[in-house]
């Protein structure tokens, strides 16, 4: 991680206008001020990984900051191992969260917490499914959103942006449930979230 | 939606590469898209369809091709696109159409998937561009590609010529920021036919003089992508670009390895190819003798390494291990450290599996019971692979199991050669089973075959995408339907059976055991549709049931008054 990372909490900070394109020359300098976060999210075929990484990327995108997204799908409807990297901040490059260098791992389902905890950098954030109360859940289905809230406590982005991105990538009838997904997801994290 | 021409899209889109070039197509004026579905090109087409392009599957890669030089020849814009493997279905015209070349334009998305996520191999189709001597463009990211498939246009109507647009896996469905640009520029070509017989029919009077025609376009294109890194025309970024850093070390790289290398390598001096075939040797020449260190960073084979290599500039490549798989960037770093040291082990999940209600279960379940020898073949159902079933013995290309069954029925003993049964899919017997049916029919094993063709009505691995035997059209509209079973009986298959051996596994087991003792050629549809599927099947069933009603409602309402 970057010496810029620790100050560069305030999204507006390093941005240039002529990174975004890579133009010429001046991309050397762009790249030491870049700042980036790196979110992995993780599951299983079915349960919104992908969704919820689109969703992020898409409020990232809202927030006006450069970003990229990167998974493998093919098998992902088959019920096998998903996952999902998010990058976002001032010039992202590669479209892959290198090995162990994730800032926040958001994992759906329990069986595919150990597999991934090495793709997380020490002193990353894990937000595993346990920290979201079944009982409190509104719909099953939208774990995803509730564990996109629990993120949005730790990420330096719009809650807005993100609850905009939710109503985005959904159907008008699923919004207010996912709304109370993502609001129970933001109370419970408030003061939780493991760190590794 | 946005009239043709126009660009007044969104300033920032978040889209994928594949979404890219069809935007890109789209703005471009491409009057015609189609290809064969496969896992990472499908949604080149599908969105292409979304923005009302005209997009269609074709029943295999070589016959997208075909009529995609069909279109080109009568001078229209034309986007034909497949995966790595296809291209080798496509590879018989894709060699001449290079001799005959394009009167429009014809650009021909080869996406790879290096590190084979959902292939069977990881060929480097880099490879083609140089064996079919067509020149080659490679994005980066989804911003190139919407870029490059433009500049591509422009090269293939300039130098009348097919152009390659090599993808990857990571470039087709990773997602970033594109800022459309004004593609529609130029004006579209208006599709009309000229004679041009010396051109176009490859007698080798013909093609001796194409040939060399080939050879100096591509000699042409050359000394034009020499001058890339600094002719950019306005609006569009350069295919090869020079960024200039560090002198004490220099990187060339194409593709996302680019993007892996500016982040593994924050202060080095880039050499960004697009332009793959033909390489810009002198600017990669300068740029080497400029530099103390230059390595060549690209994923799959060398062929970057090789061809500088040959050329004499000093270059240094990967390790052999970075060969397989993709790159990312602690494996560039490695790479640029010259560490050959053992890799940590990639997370291990959860493999795929046949869907819990999958109609295929009892398929596998009684090949399984009574283990016979399976001749598999590609698609969903070669998850018949792992456990529980472990019910497939062989598994090669799009319609090998007809052929390998054959084979293997030819030479093994009777006893073994009767367990022997080939077992395909919907989509890929019309790929390229017919064939192999056909072989059937021709030269019989005297033990008989079986061919089992699972018909689960779409073509499921890749997302439920429409086939001829579905009687609709990729944006799920009715047309004419392939039947799968008429075909085996037209080849002249004395026992065709058609089948739900998901509702009757016991008369499927009866069925099967039959057949096998038989010493005749068989085939058995086993048909249910695909669980995932199912309920969209129906929708647009009764849809186009709506269609034929009004259809004919409105034919009656036609007739002469006196007929009715």
């Amino acid at each position: 991680m970057s010496a810029e990372e620790g100050a560069g909490n305030s999204l507006g900070n390093g941005m240039d206008a002529g990174q975004a394109n890579g133009t010429g020359g001046r991309r050397g300098a762009g790249r030491a001020a870049s700042f980036v976060t790196n979110v992995i999210f993780a599951g299983l075929g079915g349960q919104g990984v992908i969704k919820a990484s689109d969703i992020l990327a898409d409020a990232a995108l809202r927030a006006g900051l450069d970003v990229k997204k990167s998974e493998l799908h093919g098998m992902s409807q088959r019920g096998g191992s998903v996952s999902s990297d998010v990058r976002f901040g001032t010039r992202v490059l590669s479209p892959m969260v290198p090995r162990g260098e994730a800032d926040y791992l958001v994992v759906l389902a329990a069986s595919e917490v150990e597999v991934t905890r090495p793709l997380l950098r020490p002193g990353g954030v894990l937000l595993s499914p346990d920290l979201i109360p079944d009982a409190d859940l509104p719909n099953k289905r939208s774990l995803n959103v509730a564990l996109l809230g629990a993120l949005s406590r730790y990420l330096d982005l719009p809650p807005e942006a993100m609850l905009d991105a939710v109503k985005a990538a959904l159907p008008e009838r699923l919004h207010a449930v996912n709304a109370a997904a993502f609001q129970l997801g933001r109370k419970v994290a408030a003061g939780q979230g493991t760190i590794s | 939606m946005a009239a043709r021409g126009e660009n007044t899209h969104m300033d920032r889109q978040l889209l994928s590469g594949d979404e890219a070039v069809a935007l890109a197509a789209w703005h471009a004026g491409v009057a015609l898209g189609t290809g064969y579905p496969g896992t990472p090109s499908t949604e080149i087409l599908e969105s292409f369809d979304e923005l009302d392009g005209r997009a269609q599957w074709a029943p295999n890669e070589k016959v997208a091709l075909e009529v995609g030089l069909g279109a080109a020849f009568a001078n229209a814009r034309t986007l034909v696109t497949m995966k790595h493997v296809g291209l080798n279905v496509a590879a018989d015209p894709l060699f001449t159409a290079a001799y005959t070349g394009v009167s429009g334009a014809l650009i021909v998305v080869t996406a790879d998937d290096p590190g084979m996520a959902s292939s069977q191999n990881e060929q480097d189709n880099r490879r083609y561009a140089i064996a079919a001597g067509l020149p080659m463009v490679e994005p980066a990211d989804s911003q190139d590609a919407y870029d490059f498939f433009v500049a591509a246009i422009e090269i293939s109507e300039r130098w009348h010529i097919p152009v390659l647009f090599r993808m990857t896996t990571r470039v087709c469905h990773s997602k970033s920021i594109v800022r459309p640009g004004n593609a529609a520029a130029a004006a579209v070509p208006r599709p009309h036919f000229e004679h041009d017989i010396n051109g176009r029919v490859m007698i080798p009077a013909n093609a001796r003089p194409a040939h060399r025609r080939l050879r100096a376009k591509l000699v042409e294109i050359a000394a034009w992508g020499e001058r890339q890194a600094w002719e950019a025309a306005p609006g569009h970024m350069p295919l090869n670009r020079i960024e200039s850093g560090d002198k004490a070390l220099g990187v060339i790289a194409s593709g996302v390895s680019y993007l892996h290398a500016a982040e593994a390598a924050p202060g080095a001096s880039f050499l960004r190819i697009g332009l793959v075939n033909p390489l810009p040797l002198e600017r990669a020449r300068a740029f080497a003798a400029s530099h103390a260190r230059t390595v060549v960073i690209e994923e799959g084979d060398p062929v970057i390494a090789d061809s500088l290599r040959a050329a004499g500039i000093a270059v240094e490549s990967k390790a052999e291990m970075y060969r397989f798989g993709e790159l990312d960037v602690p494996r560039v770093r490695r790479i640029l450290a010259g560490d050959t040291s053992p890799e940590p082990a990639a997370p291990r999940g959860k493999p795929p599996e046949l869907c819990p209600a999958c109609p295929y279960h009892t398929v596998y379940a009684t090949l399984k019971k009574h283990d016979c020898i399976v001749a598999g073949d590609i698609g969903c159902y070669t998850l018949g692979v792992l456990p529980p079933y472990q019910a497939m013995d062989t598994c090669v290309a799009m319609g090998a199991s007809i052929g390998v069954g054959l084979g293997l029925r030819h030479v093994l003993p009777p006893q073994e050669a009767r367990r022997v049964v080939s077992i395909i899919g919907d989509s890929t017997f019309v790929h390229s089973g017919i064939g192999g049916l056909v072989e059937m029919a021709y030269n019989p094993p005297s033990t008989g075959h079986v061919v089992i063709v699972l018909d689960n009505g779409t073509t499921a691995m890749t997302g439920q995408q429409e086939h001829p035997a579905t009687g609709r059209t990729l944006d799920h509209g009715p047309t004419n339907k392939v039947s799968i079973e008429g075909v085996a009986t037209a080849i002249g298959i004395p026992s065709v059976t058609v089948i739900d051996a998901y509702a009757e596994p016991e008369e499927f087991e009866r069925l099967l055991l039959e057949r096998l003792a038989a010493s005749e050629l068989s085939v058995i549809v086993a048909r249910r549709p695909c669980i995932l599927a199912a309920a969209d099947i129906r929708k647009w069933e009764k849809q186009a049931a709506g269609l034929r009603a009004q259809a004919a409602e409105q034919a009656a309402f036609d007739l002469p008054l006196e007929d009715r």
